[in-house]
């Protein structure tokens, strides 16, 4: 079924630059002494829910934050390595707010919305004045003032950084912004609480359900406006470079009750990860893509070539990126390098144990630079890989391929992050809105915290300042009541199965089937076949699910067992989501749809549009669309060449 | 290889726990302490048992989630390393892994080889940030900060919160984490406004849960990211001018 109407994204009028100051002029505001007398819901305190709940409890709303980790500083933010965008030009390069904006639209294949991303760009040099007042250690140059590095899709260095741990950073520059109004008493942190539903009356998120993972206690909160800052969905796939517990919980089931999810086929393939060593792998880890600035990827030209890397001629090696994108070279995007090292390691050229990865080397690196150079801005990483897989890669080259990561798409939002539910907004990774089809290196942890502290505390006054006066709904409202029985509904089918197989089990086999039909390269029919393939699995979850235990203490197996079932329904519409995009691009790359040399090819005429799906209980999806207008970045035809 | 693994199992916070006796057969060198643990859970959970809780999140070694004792050691033999980056081929054929929760009261077991570790959210809020609302900050480049003094605050900044520290300390002290947290920001230009009644607060705040610092160093022997006693040496200085100059 298809919808053409229903979605307005609510974008201000008037020139590109202009469309955010003109929005803030427009905004009703609500006074400082009114702001307590609104409580504010915030799920996840990862970048964007940390900053838009320590901004929103300094703006003096009442603010309750919910996390189910043990501390508000464990997100999956913090493991982001590499560093955060922002049009500072302070290396005199030539880059501007515009710059930034036309790469962001280019990187992300045309398939985002342009008032968005330019807001982006411009919020991008507040968050770094922001980041630096709180004590960020961001990397200097000797005269004290902040250094800059080169990320993928950009032609000039606008990439701040902490090592290769800018996402620690930055989490806990907001974590601590957030407890220092734990100390003050406007946020309200809840830990090891896991969002079990969103509570919607009369049209409107009027609060949530939690678990509390300790205890079991399902309880209830009220509040008049509901945060998700829940993260991507990457996890869908089993194998991914996201944390254990990252799933698409809160995201789905605010999906089921009337949120419009928009282009969930839109994921993202990290091309530097190290490859899966054996079939017990649980995860697999990244290596930032800093490390192509100075390294450089290579195959050997002979596929089965037997002799270790170091004895093999620069004759025998095919730099294959600096061959096919001289101008970007090692730099091209995420998903032209992902696809690339797969033609690679199809044809036979794969190195390492299992074949299964292509070589990354600092050997010219090392030797222009000096040991010592590379230590200081990769040494981190060197140590990382060397503990996982064994090998000194100061001596011999890493070893990498590509590995789910990162997903654009999420909860449909408009331009004030609101979702299709009045009142429930969502943040950062959970929502679909600025990176297109492909995110851009550096471009999440700078849309995290652009949501957070600078676009969600004002939007946020447009919808409470008429709202002024109106209490939250009780908890002992019906609705309440028949939101937490569902939940516990639900609970008790996981624990009352009575099947023979773990969630993990489950996990692995949808994983497994996504990353075949559905990963870097997809086609109809697989498509179709993953659609059936997860359908029997689902039916037999709902069958066959064993999870030992009870619901009053904490049980891991019940929390995963929750967090599959969701994934099971996500993966089947990710898959209806990219067998209706009969086109490339960015992430989604159909093998149908590409040019005679192998690159994406989108269809502009038929697909120029936000794909926003929504839930039927029981029926097939109904597709929505928000048609995409350029009218400041013609598209084109991607090229790195 | 083959491994003996005595594990502590505990239901509740309340109840008596007792170690467990399990084999994990062959284990592989490539696999990580974790999912040798993980394929463990997955035959007890389909044999019909509980699997053993643990905590762990990112298995890169920078959210501080995991973190249990292996033999007598706060995440195990391998130095400069958290658990979840622990591989296999650290250990041999026919070894016995004792593995336990953290060991320290101040961080109660909830359940297995999970711990309570929310005194330490507690020491940050008692002034572990610098006050910069959103909207105020200044322009970036607008305070220089020698290269040497932001790298010394980036060695502090990087501890992940694991509690390894409170762990291998016979006392139970949680100096190292405190201490990490005074001297990446009490170091910064940033920082000074704040200098004096964050270290006060803080270190008043440590006392009420930890115990006392007596100088053994098994702290930053087994921080998994080597963050070094001269933070603490920083943290007592601070501490003490801070008294002197409020008399």
């Amino acid at each position: 079924m298809e919808n053409q109407n229903g979605l307005d994204a609510k974008v201000p009028t008037g020139a590109i630059n202009e469309r955010w100051e003109n929005h803030l002029a427009d905004i009703n505001l609500v006074s400082p002494a009114n702001k307590r007398r609104f409580t504010i819901i915030v799920v996840g305190t990862g970048l964007a829910g940390a900053s838009a709940a320590a901004t929103l409890g300094e703006l003096g709303y009442q603010v309750k934050a919910f996390t189910f980790h043990d501390s508000g500083r464990r997100a999956h933010s913090i493991a982001a390595q590499g560093g955060i965008n922002a049009a500072k030009n302070y290396p005199n390069d030539g880059d501007s707010i515009h710059r930034l904006f036309y790469d962001t639209v280019k990187g992300g294949d045309y398939r985002s919305r342009e008032s968005n991303v330019y807001r982006l760009a411009q919020l991008s040099v507040e968050i770094i004045d922001q980041c630096v007042a709180q004590g960020v250690p961001f990397a200097r140059e000797y005269g004290g003032l902040l250094s800059n590095r080169s990320f993928g899709g950009a032609q000039v260095s606008r990439t701040f950084y902490a090592r290769g741990q800018t996402g620690q950073q930055l989490l806990l520059g907001a974590y601590q912004a957030m407890m220092r109004q734990v100390d003050l008493g406007t946020v309200e942190l809840f830990t090891q609480t896991e969002m079990l539903d969103v509570v919607v009356k009369d049209g409107q998120a009027v609060g949530i359900i939690t678990r509390d993972l300790i205890d079991g206690t399902i309880d209830s909160h009220a509040g008049h406006a509901v945060v998700l800052a829940t993260g991507g969905y990457s996890n869908v796939y089993f194998l991914s470079t996201n944390a254990m517990k990252s799933n698409v919980t809160a995201v789905w089931r605010a999906h089921r009750q009337g949120a419009w999810f928009a282009n969930p086929c839109y994921t993202q393939i990290h091309p530097t990860c190290i490859p899966p060593s054996d079939e017990f792998q649980s995860k697999l880890t990244l290596m930032s893509e800093s490390l192509r600035n100075d390294g450089r990827i290579w195959v050997p030209s002979r596929s089965g070539d037997p002799r270790p890397a170091e004895e093999i001629p620069d004759a025998d090696r095919d730099y294959y990126l600096e061959r096919r994108y001289p101008a970007f070279g090692n730099l091209v995007p995420r998903d032209v390098a992902s696809r690339a090292a797969k033609l690679e390691v199809d044809g036979g050229k794969g190195v390492g144990p299992l074949q299964n990865g292509v070589y990354l080397d600092f050997a010219d690196a090392l030797g222009r630079l000096g040991e010592d150079t590379v230590r200081e801005r990769y040494g981190n990483l060197f140590d990382m890989y060397q503990r996982i897989t064994g090998e000194d890669p100061y001596l011999t080259p890493m070893r990498i391929y590509p590995a789910m990561h990162y997903t654009m798409g999420g909860l449909w939002v408009d331009y004030n992050l609101m979702t299709t539910i009045p009142g429930l907004y969502a943040l950062g990774e959970a929502n679909f809105s600025d990176h297109g089809a492909n995110r851009l290196g550096a471009s999440a942890l700078m849309q995290g915290l652009a949501d957070g502290y600078f676009v969600i505390p004002y939007t946020l006054g447009g919808y409470l300042a008429p709202r002024l006066g109106e209490k939250t709904v009780p908890t002992t409202d019906p609705v309440f009541e028949e939101t937490r029985s569902r939940v516990r509904w639900r609970i008790e089918g996981y624990l009352t199965g009575g099947g023979t197989r773990s969630p993990d089990w489950f996990h692995r086999e949808l994983g497994k089937t996504l990353w075949e039909h559905c990963g870097m390269e997809r086609n109809a029919d697989g498509l179709r076949q993953a659609i059936s393939a997860i359908e029997s699995l689902k039916e037999e979850f709902d069958h066959d699910l064993l999870v030992p235990g009870d619901g009053h203490s904490l049980n891991q197996s019940l929390e995963k067992a929750g967090r599959v079932d969701d994934f099971l329904e996500l993966g089947r519409l990710m898959c209806i989501d990219a067998l209706h995009r009969e086109e490339s691009c960015g992430g989604h790359f159909r093998i149908e749809h590409q040019t005679e040399d192998g690159e994406a090819e989108r269809d502009d005429d038929n697909f120029s549009y936000v794909a926003a799906w929504g839930w039927t209980n029981g029926e097939e999806p109904i597709l929505n669309k928000e048609p995409l207008e350029f009218e400041y970045v013609r598209p084109s035809r991607r090229s790195y060449k | 290889m083959d491994l003996t693994l005595r594990v502590w199992r505990q239901e509740s916070p309340e109840a008596e726990g007792r170690f467990e006796t399990y084999r994990a057969v062959d284990v592989q060198p490539d696999m990580s302490f974790l999912e040798m643990l993980d394929i463990l859970n997955e035959k007890l959970l389909t044999s019909g048992f509980e699997p053993i809780a643990f905590d762990h999140d990112c298995r890169e070694g920078i959210c501080g989630s995991c973190g249990v004792m292996i033999n007598g050691q706060a995440h195990g033999p391998q130095r400069n390393t958290a658990t979840c980056q622990l591989h296999m081929r650290e250990f041999s054929d026919g070894d016995t892994l004792v593995i336990e929760p953290w060991r320290a009261t101040n961080f109660p077991i909830i359940r297995d080889l999970v711990v309570d570790r929310s005194p330490f959210d507690r020491i940050i809020t008692a002034g572990g940030y610098i006050s910069a609302p959103t909207g105020s900050a200044p322009e970036a480049n607008l305070i220089p900060v020698p290269k040497e003094t932001s790298d010394a605050a980036m060695d502090a900044a990087a501890c992940i919160g694991c509690g390894a520290c409170v762990a291998a300390c016979p006392n139970g002290a949680a100096q190292l984490f405190t201490a990490a947290k005074v001297a990446h920001l009490n170091l910064l230009p940033q920082g000074g406004p704040e200098r004096r009644s964050r270290v006060e607060r803080m270190v008043e705040t440590m006392e009420e849960y930890f115990g006392s610092c007596t100088n053994h160093g098994e702290c930053e022997s087994a921080c998994p990211k080597g963050i070094s006693l001269d933070n603490i040496a920083l943290m007592n200085r601070e501490y003490l001018l801070s008294k002197i100059r409020s008399r």
